[in-house]
This record gives C-alpha cells, structure tokens and sequence, in this order.
C-alpha cells in the first residue's frame, strides 16, 4: 500500500468522536453554538470546511450524497465537496434531492421539500448572529446566556429607519424553539420560512470559527421581525427563463456586456426537474424586453 | 477482530459500493465482542444521533458484548462515543463489576470518576434507584454543553406511560418505558426548566435505544 490510504470518510476516528459529541449537544439545545475542535482540512477556510467535517462524521457506507453551492450542483465548491467523499469515503453521490440521504449545502435549501429520511448540512462563515453588533465572544456568549437580544431588534430598527424597511436580505436572524438567535448561514431570507417545521434535521458546521448547531425537525424557527413590520420573504418579480417557475428562488444571470441578463433557478435541479417534465417559460406581453 | 480493513471499501484499493455492503452484511452475525472502529460507530453514533433528533424513537443497534450490567446497545454507544476526553460515572450495579472498568479502560481509554458532576457520560443499569439528575453536570448558563449525558438500562420500552413533546417531535408521541423511578416525569419537568442546562438521556434496552435529550417535555399518562 505506498498510495496514500485514508480512514473511511477522511477524518480520524478521535475527531469523529469528538465532533459527533458536538452534534449530539447541538441537537439536544436547539439554536446553541458548540464549540468544537475543528481540524485544517485539505482545503481553504471559507470553502466548506466545517459542513466538510459534520459531513464527514455522520456519513455512512450506504448514504447517498449531494452537495449545492447556491442552489447549484456542478460549481466548483459543490463538485469539489462530492469528489472529497467519493475518494475518502466512496459514498454514491447525487444531483437529485429526493435520492440524496446527505445534503451538503452552501447558502441555499433545496426548493423540493426535504424527508425525514434526509440531513441538510451547512456550511457556515460566520456562525454568531451578534458578531457584527459585538465582538467579543465573552459579551455574546453573555448574551445568549441571559436570552439579551435587544441589540439584534435594535439592528434591525436601524434598517427600517434608514431604508425604510428591514433592508437584511441574507443571513437573516432567526429565534429556534423560542430560545436562542441564530444565524441561518447566509440563506437568502427567501429561504428562512424552511427552516421551521422542517421534517429534515438540519446541522451547521463552522470550521475557521469552531462552532455546530443544529434545529431539530418539527422545531418552531421564527424569523426575527416587528408586528408593524414583518417578516417578508424576498423573490425576483419575474419567472424562470428556463422553467418559468414562478415560485422558486431566482438568480440573475448577466448574459453580455449590453446590459442583456435572465433570471433562472438558482436551484438547478429543480429546474431541471420541471424542464424534463415540460415546463418551459411562457414569455408574458407585459414583461420588459432585455437587452 | 476482522481481517477486512476499513479501507476495503476504499475505491482505490477496489472496493465499491456493491462490494462494501455485501461485507458489511457477511462481516457481522449478532452481536461481536468488539466493533469496526470506523463503520460500526459510525452506525452506533447515527442511530443516536436520529434517536436525539427525534426524541422518543426507538432504533435498534447492532450491539458489543460486554461484561454485564452492559447491555450490548450501551456498550456499542460507549464504545463510538467514549474516549480519553470523556470521564466515565458508573453507578452501583457497573461499580460492582471489576470486569466492568477493565473493560471501558482497555476498549476506550475513558477515566472513570467517583463525582457524577465530573462525568461527560454517566453509566446506569439499575433505573429505577437511578440518583436525582440534579446531581449530574447541569452545565452552565454559558456553556451548557458541558453537561452529563446519562445512558439507562432499562427492560423494555413498555410499561409507564408518557406523552412527549417538544423540538424533534410533530404535535406529541406516546412513549413507554420501565422500570423507571415513580417520579420520573416530576424529574424530567425539573431537567426542561432548567433549559439550556441540564442533563440528556439516553434509554437502553438491550439493542434498542431512545433519547430524551433535555428540550423535551415528558408527561405522564
């Protein structure tokens, strides 16, 4: 054996069992940060490393694998992530959500409603909602300690008072069961109404920052808001150009340097899925011409 | 053990997904005296983690025998979850047995402490004298992670009645388990106010297993 040989899924079988540790707290203290000791991975901070971890210490010999980066399945993050678990772990992998046991997710939750049978893993940045309002650990770890959440209704008071509305679009924060604030990771806020209820666990790993969390399935997730201004999800005025969905999450696509672009599903197979069902876009009188 | 390393499956040393299930499958018959580090614990550590996730469901796993009091299902959680890193509380009934302690040092390099504060896991196969949670690590307001985790060996997951809810759970679920101390449901109502703190348990009944991690609310029926 001179090739270089792993143990099964990368990771060492100790840091499994300390990361496995973790998760199990996370589930059991829904919204709450755990630390962990999380290891350099063979690839860069801010490229997966602690979905890359989480991901590594649940997965199984019989677990199906898909990996999206912003809703897509064939980036060079999620094509990254998936060919790591076939070479360490030899797991079969993917595109389709409803065959995946294992989701790895960069910033998006699939459009196709997620099954008890599934795990939604993500990857997160920066995993302290408060982070940017106060930046000593010691002051935050306080602050959930004792449920003082006002800065974060502060915060958002600030947007409505300069822009008129709560002008935070991604990483939107939310309260778990009733208790902690946490960070979504940054989910455009279209995607936060899935968070709660979900059927799926759902676990979110932060590598560079040393911390899982998790929610529960069928745990209450409520997007932080005003009764005289509440939460509102944000979706493009427009419909697939591709599929025509008209429900799904958008991105805007630049298509030349005339000013020409497209909307499309940022969910790809989604999209895809409704095109091999013969949906196709139905150009509308009223809609601009591009370009 | 085995002569089948954890790499067999690895696609470069020509196994695949076929093949790997196949050895699975053939590999284990009942329950074996140890585990296949990477692939039974990671079996062990799901079970528990669906378990934690949906409070109140039973999984059954493939156990380890072990010296009793074990029963084979908490055997194999300790044996994936238990390390240098974990101290180990044994109640009367695991005290009893110097198998016991020779076993968790030589299987999973645990201590094993006198003070149930200091343990990560607590280990007890008598349920029905099992000592007040209030005396296990609680954690902290800050840190509430650093907090025991008691598994319990019990007979069945039948008897006394309760209706859970809580994160995990879809409106509630019925559960049964005995023997369990009389006041069983007053103890864990004093553990879910106590949250973020507080202790998680784990339910043993030989092969199967249930959690009733500290967010859920029992009830008795």
């Amino acid at each position: 054996m001179s090739a270089p040989v792993y143990n099964f899924a990368y990771l060492d079988e100790q840091t499994k069992r300390m990361i496995r540790r973790a998760i199990l707290k996370a589930i059991a203290i829904p919204g709450y940060q755990v630390p962990f000791a999380s290891r350099e991975m063979p690839m860069p901070y801010g490229w997966g490393t602690g979905g890359v971890q989480v991901t590594a210490s649940i997965l199984g010999p019989d677990d199906t694998l898909k990996v999206i980066d912003q809703g897509s399945d064939d980036t060079t993050n999620a094509v990254s992530i998936r060919k790591f678990f076939v070479k360490t772990a030899g797991v079969e992998t993917t595109t389709r959500t409803e065959d995946a046991t294992v989701i790895q997710t960069r910033h998006r939750i699939p459009e196709t409603a997620l099954t008890e049978n599934q795990v939604l893993v993500y990857q997160v940045p920066i995993p302290e909602p408060l982070r940017f309002l106060e930046p000593r650990e010691t002051e935050t770890r306080r602050m959930h300690a004792l449920s003082e959440y006002g800065l974060m209704h502060v915060k958002l008071y600030e947007d409505i008072a300069r822009h008129g509305h709560i002008a935070t679009t991604y990483a939107y924060p939310v309260e778990v069961g009733g208790r902690y604030v946490m960070d979504p990771s940054p989910i455009p806020k279209f995607d936060n109404p899935k968070l709660s209820d979900s059927a799926a666990l759902q676990l979110f790993g932060a590598g560079r920052e040393k911390r899982i969390y998790a929610i529960p399935p069928y745990t209450k997730v409520k997007s932080l808001d005003f009764e005289d201004h509440p939460f509102e999800p944000y979706r493009h005025d427009a419909a697939c150009e591709l599929c025509g969905a008209t429900h799904s999450y958008l991105d805007e696509v630049i298509t030349d340097d005339k000013g020409g672009r497209m909307f499309v599903c940022s969910d790809t197979d989604f999209c895809e899925q409704r095109r091999a069902e013969g949906h196709a876009h139905v150009p509308d009188q009223n809609e601009a011409v591009h370009g | 053990m085995n002569n089948l390393s954890p790499f067999a499956a690895h696609p470069r040393e020509g196994g695949g997904p076929e093949v790997k299930k196949q050895d699975l499958d053939s590999r284990f018959r009942g329950n074996e005296r140890s585990m296949d580090p990477a692939y039974e614990s990671q079996a062990a550590f799901r079970a528990l983690m669906d378990c934690t996730a949906r409070p109140g469901e039973l999984r059954k796993l493939r156990g380890v025998s072990a010296p009793a009091p074990f029963a084979p299902a908490t055997a194999a959680l300790i044996q994936s979850l238990a390390d240098y890193e974990t101290p180990l509380w044994l109640d009367a009934a695991f005290a009893a047995e110097k198998k016991v302690a020779d076993w968790i040092r030589f299987h999973c390099g645990a201590p094993i402490v006198r003070e149930p504060g200091e343990a990560a896991f607590a280990l007890i196969a008598d349920a029905a004298a099992m000592p007040p949670l209030a005396q296990f690590s609680q954690g902290t307001a800050e840190y509430p992670d650093r907090s025991t985790t008691l598994l319990v060996q019990i007979e069945s997951f039948a008897g006394t009645p309760f209706t859970l809810r809580g994160p995990g759970i879809k409106a509630s679920r019925e559960f049964a388990a005995s023997p369990l101390p009389a006041d069983f449901a007053v103890r864990m109502k004093e553990n879910r106010a106590l949250f973020p703190r507080g202790v998680d348990l784990v339910l043993v009944a030989g092969n199967d297993i249930a959690a009733l991690p500290r967010s859920v609310a029992v009830e008795a029926r």
